[in-house]
């Protein structure tokens, strides 16, 4: 039914057959990623009605630090940004080299990310700021490592996409897939300005 | 959380997990009972095991079933799952009754043990049976109703049962293997907290539950998607079948009601593992969130499952009417009102939390509501046979329970909608009966109904009719015994979950509603009995052309069993019931203009990898075998990640093939006589119907 297909979607410069094929794919993932986000929504209310159950532990006050939350934010930003690249290069240029390129950029700026995450974690332990500490922090762990989580597992799939370039090329199916991880790395993003509103500004207001 | 040193390789896995020796230490009614259920896994298995190798039938089971990419195949394993899972909750229904029975003033079981009884009960129930068997039965119809030759991503929908069986691996084991948790279907914490229930028995229904729900929330996202984008030219959403409709509403509610499953036995995972406070009763933690996100998949749970039956209904009212759905697309306006709105009533279940009486009103209200669209679905089934060429066959039969019973269960649970009449009758035999009043006349009649209205287009045979009805008028006496007393037994006060009580009045009550069960327990018998005479008998029951109702939805117009690949050229819809038009054009059973090439998906064993491994995991988890549980994860991500390395994914079926495997079934279809209405049930009914009123 290629009457129904989303414009935009297509892999390359001319290939309607393989545009319609990734309609499913591409479809599918969406609707993976609106139940992903039922998680974290559940995770955000319930990290709301925490907020004051600190049983006398430490607080946002002790234990965030927005510089380096700032600094991981421009991180994760600037990853999406480079993703967006290896899309363009993906549909414009269709050659491996420059989509591989971009993508190993993207890994670099994402594995910061978690590199600063952990040291934040690392802080909060430091300071008592343990997820067995209040019912508060079982929160905030949650919600932020489920975040970080997600980071690492979109790393790991950077890896198996360059690994999938290197021996498949940019076959069709091979375009898909980066198309739904692209979806992923930029729905991670979203859930992150959450993450940075709610949490972290929200926490310090 | 005191966690004792364990075993490194072991966890706290030891000899002493067996119920087995508790009962030769110890031996007594309630400790034999648990060693025979304990001993009746593992000596099934062995059956099973021995009839396989018995009759070589290990290459087949792997070849055409376990590593199957096929919907119709995955739908059979479903059901199958769920119907063995059934056995077992069925009898320890009944074994509760039984103890009941008993239990003025004591009772032959411990109260530890019927407690593990109503909580693996329950939760097989809900999990393991309902779930799975809409699923099965959405995941067989699906397809073959709107045109398509499989569901969107079969492979996933392998991984799903796997991980549904995988759960329910886990409740199995659970028997033989230390013990399950004692707080119902629910868990809910402090009670099932690592402070008071410090054992493996909750950590069992955690990642049973949590393992199965990953499966069910990929279940539906296969099937809306599949409905979304898999269906034949011309099949726009107001033509789809009913059952489709609900299909579609159930899956739709899957998606977005099971990760709030997944995000409470995580939670409850991490409190009892690693020491978090999410509900616990110190630091902060907080018991009553378990209950609102819990509950937030809870409610949406029973109308996913009880959706899908409404679907059935709507199938089966029509055919055995020969005529039109009456009020389609009311039907579909109160399907989808349902869906919406079924998300907007959780706090029922907690109205004694303490919330307020305004905030208990809403809610009261909004459940009153939704009971309309349901009003409404059941005038149209009854407007649909009104007038029509009624035949009483077995679905029509359930249809009919299912008036009486189940709208009497729908009037009690407006009943409880109301708070302060909660206040009194919550938490009391009275819901017991409610509740069992909407599931099994709701969910299971439908059910049956639906595996009758089937079972001919999967297997090419139809199912003896005269057991079968039997079995149905079984169902019905045993769940009016069983059940109705139930809210008399409440009225007088008697708690759900009582393992004894001093009352002498509920004794002869108790008695009834033994009665009741030993019924139940023998229409499930009759009804496993007809799966085996029906087999045996099946030549006399044939009906390889496919038409045994005179149907009207495309199912019907492809042989039973249908090809692998459902339809030998897609079919070109122009209206709701197209097969029934088709006959009354005068023109069906026609060769198709053109065919081609099919690309059909490959047998793999992702499924089976994935499912073993997550099982191995919930396993080492529960027994804290840290090692295992690792090694389990990566197995799974390996497979994951080695699958998009497989290149040679589908298999083509050349056109020329197709061609002739139609011409053969067209073939057969002109030679075999049609038959009308009046020899629906005789063996002349080969599956070729004489269509009786036009349109
Ligand atoms: C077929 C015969 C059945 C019998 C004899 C039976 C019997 C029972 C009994 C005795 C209880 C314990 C009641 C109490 O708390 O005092 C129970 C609970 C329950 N049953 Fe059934 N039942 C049957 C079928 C079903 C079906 C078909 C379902 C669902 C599809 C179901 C779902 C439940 C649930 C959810 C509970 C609550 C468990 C808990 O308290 O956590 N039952 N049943
Ligand atoms: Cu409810």
């Amino acid at each position: 039914m290629s009457g129904t297909a989303h414009p935009g979607l297509n892999l390359g410069a001319s290939d309607a057959r393989a545009h319609e094929r990734s309609e499913t794919p591409v479809f599918g993932f969406w609707v993976f990623l609106m139940s992903d986000l039922i998680i974290f929504g559940i995770l955000f209310a319930h990290y709301i009605v925490m907020t004051d159950a600190r049983a006398f532990g430490p607080g946002p006050a002790q234990l965030f630090d927005l510089k380096s939350v700032a600094a991981q934010t421009s991180l994760l930003l600037a990853s999406s940004y480079t993703y967006g690249m290896a899309s363009l290069a993906m549909k414009h240029r269709e050659r491996i080299r420059p989509v591989a390129l971009w993508l190993i950029v993207t890994a670099i700026l994402g594995a910061t990310f978690p590199g600063l995450e952990l040291r934040d974690f690392a802080n909060m332990i430091a300071e008592g700021g343990v997820p067995q500490r209040s019912g508060y922090l079982s929160a905030l762990w949650a919600l932020v490592g489920l975040h970080g989580l997600h980071v690492a597992v979109g790393l790991v799939w950077i890896a198996v996409m360059l690994a999938l370039l290197a021996v498949r090329g940019l076959s069709n199916r091979t375009k898909t897939r980066l198309l739904l991880l692209g979806l992923y790395w930029h729905f991670l993003d979203l859930i992150w300005i959450g993450i940075l509103s709610i949490v972290y500004l929200g926490g310090l207001a | 959380m005191a966690r004792q040193a364990t075993d490194p390789i072991f966890g706290r896995l030891d000899w002493s997990v067996t119920p087995f020796d508790d009962f030769l230490a110890a031996p007594s009614i309630d400790e034999a009972v648990a060693s025979a259920a304990a001993a009746a896994v593992p000596l099934g298995a062995l059956a099973v095991i021995a009839v396989l190798t018995w009759k070589g039938l290990w290459g087949a089971l792997w070849r055409d079933w376990l590593t199957t990419a096929d919907h119709k195949r995955i739908g059979i394993m479903y059901i199958v799952l769920a119907g063995v899972m059934m056995l077992r909750a069925v009898a320890e229904g009944f074994v509760m009754r039984a103890h009941q029975v008993t239990a003025l003033d004591g009772g032959v079981l411990s109260s530890e043990h019927f407690a593990q009884l109503f909580s693996t009960h329950g939760t097989i129930m809900i999990f393991f049976v309902a779930t799975p068997l809409v699923t099965g039965l959405m995941n067989f119809a699906v397809p073959l109703q709107i045109g398509a030759r499989d569901v969107a991503f079969p492979v996933l929908n392998q991984v799903s049962l796997a991980l549904t069986a995988s759960g329910a691996g886990l409740v199995m084991i659970s028997l033989v293997i230390g013990q399950f948790g004692t707080g119902g279907w629910t868990m809910y914490p402090p009670y099932t907290s690592a402070t008071f229930s410090p054992g493996p028995g909750v950590d069992y229904w955690v990642w049973a539950i949590g393992i199965s729900g990953i499966g069910s929330t990929l279940a539906g996202l296969n099937i809306a998607v599949t409905i979304y984008k898999n269906r034949a030219p011309g099949m726009r959403f107001l033509r789809m079948p009913m059952f489709t409709w609900t299909a579609l509403c159930t899956s739709i509610m899957m998606i977005y009601a099971f990760p709030a499953l997944t995000v409470a036995t995580a939670m409850m995972a991490l409190d009892r593992t690693l020491g978090f406070h999410f509900f616990t009763n110190d630091l902060g933690g907080n018991m009553m969130q378990y209950a609102n996100i819990f509950w937030m998949f809870g409610h949406p749970e029973v109308y996913i499952v009880v959706l899908p039956a409404y679907g059935v209904f709507s199938e089966v009212s029509s055919t055995f009417s020969a005529k039109r759905l009456y009020g389609y697309n009311s039907l579909v306006i109160a399907t989808m009102a349902i869906a919406v709105i079924s998300f907007t009533v959780w706090l029922h279940h907690f109205f004694t939390m303490g919330q307020g009486a305004r905030v208990n009103a809403a809610f009261g209200i909004a459940t009153m509501i939704i009971a309309v669209p349901t009003g409404v679905k059941v005038y149209d089934w009854m407007a649909t046979m009104f007038r029509g060429r009624v035949r009483l066959s077995v679905p029509i039969i359930y249809l009919v329970g299912f008036f009486f019973l189940f709208v009497f269960g729908g009037l009690t649970g407006v009943v409880l909608a109301n708070p302060t009449i909660d206040y009194q009758i919550h938490n009391s035999q009275f819901l017991v009966g409610h509740f069992h009043n909407v599931l099994i006349p709701g969910v299971i009649f439908g059910v049956l109904a639906g595996i009758h209205y089937w079972f001919p287009k999967a297997f090419g045979f139809r199912l003896h009719e005269r057991t079968a009805r039997v079995g149905a008028c079984l169902w019905f006496a045993g769940f009016v015994f069983a059940f109705l007393p139930l809210y008399w037994l409440g009225l007088m006060g008697m708690p759900r979950r009582s393992a004894t009580y001093d009352n002498p009045a509920f004794e002869p009550v108790m008695w009834v509603t033994a009665g009741g069960a030993a019924i139940v327990v023998a229409a499930l018998g009759v009804t496993v009995w007809n799966f085996y005479a029906s087999t045996r008998d099946r030549a006399a029951l044939a009906c390889p052309v496919g038409d045994p109702w005179d149907g009207r939805s495309l199912e019907w117009s492809v042989p039973a069993p249908p090809p692998a690949y459902n339809f030998y050229a897609l079919p070109q819809v122009k209206s709701l019931d197209p097969w029934t038009i088709e006959k009354a054009e005068g023109a069906p059973y026609q060769p198709a203009d053109a065919y081609e090439d099919i690309e059909m998906p490959r047998p793999t064993s992702l499924g089976v990898v994935i499912g073993g491994a997550a099982f191995a995991m919930g396993f080492a988890v529960t027994w804290w075998v840290w090692w295992l549980a690792g090694v389990s994860l990566a197995v799974i991500a390996g497979a994951v990640i080695a699958r998009a390395f497989v290149q040679d994914t589908t298999r083509t079926i050349p056109a020329r093939e197709v061609e002739a495997a139609h011409q053969k079934v067209l073939q057969q279809a002109r030679q075999i006589r049609a038959v009308d209405r009046d020899d629906e049930i005789a063996p002349a009914n080969l599956g070729h119907a004489a269509p009786e009123v036009p349109a």
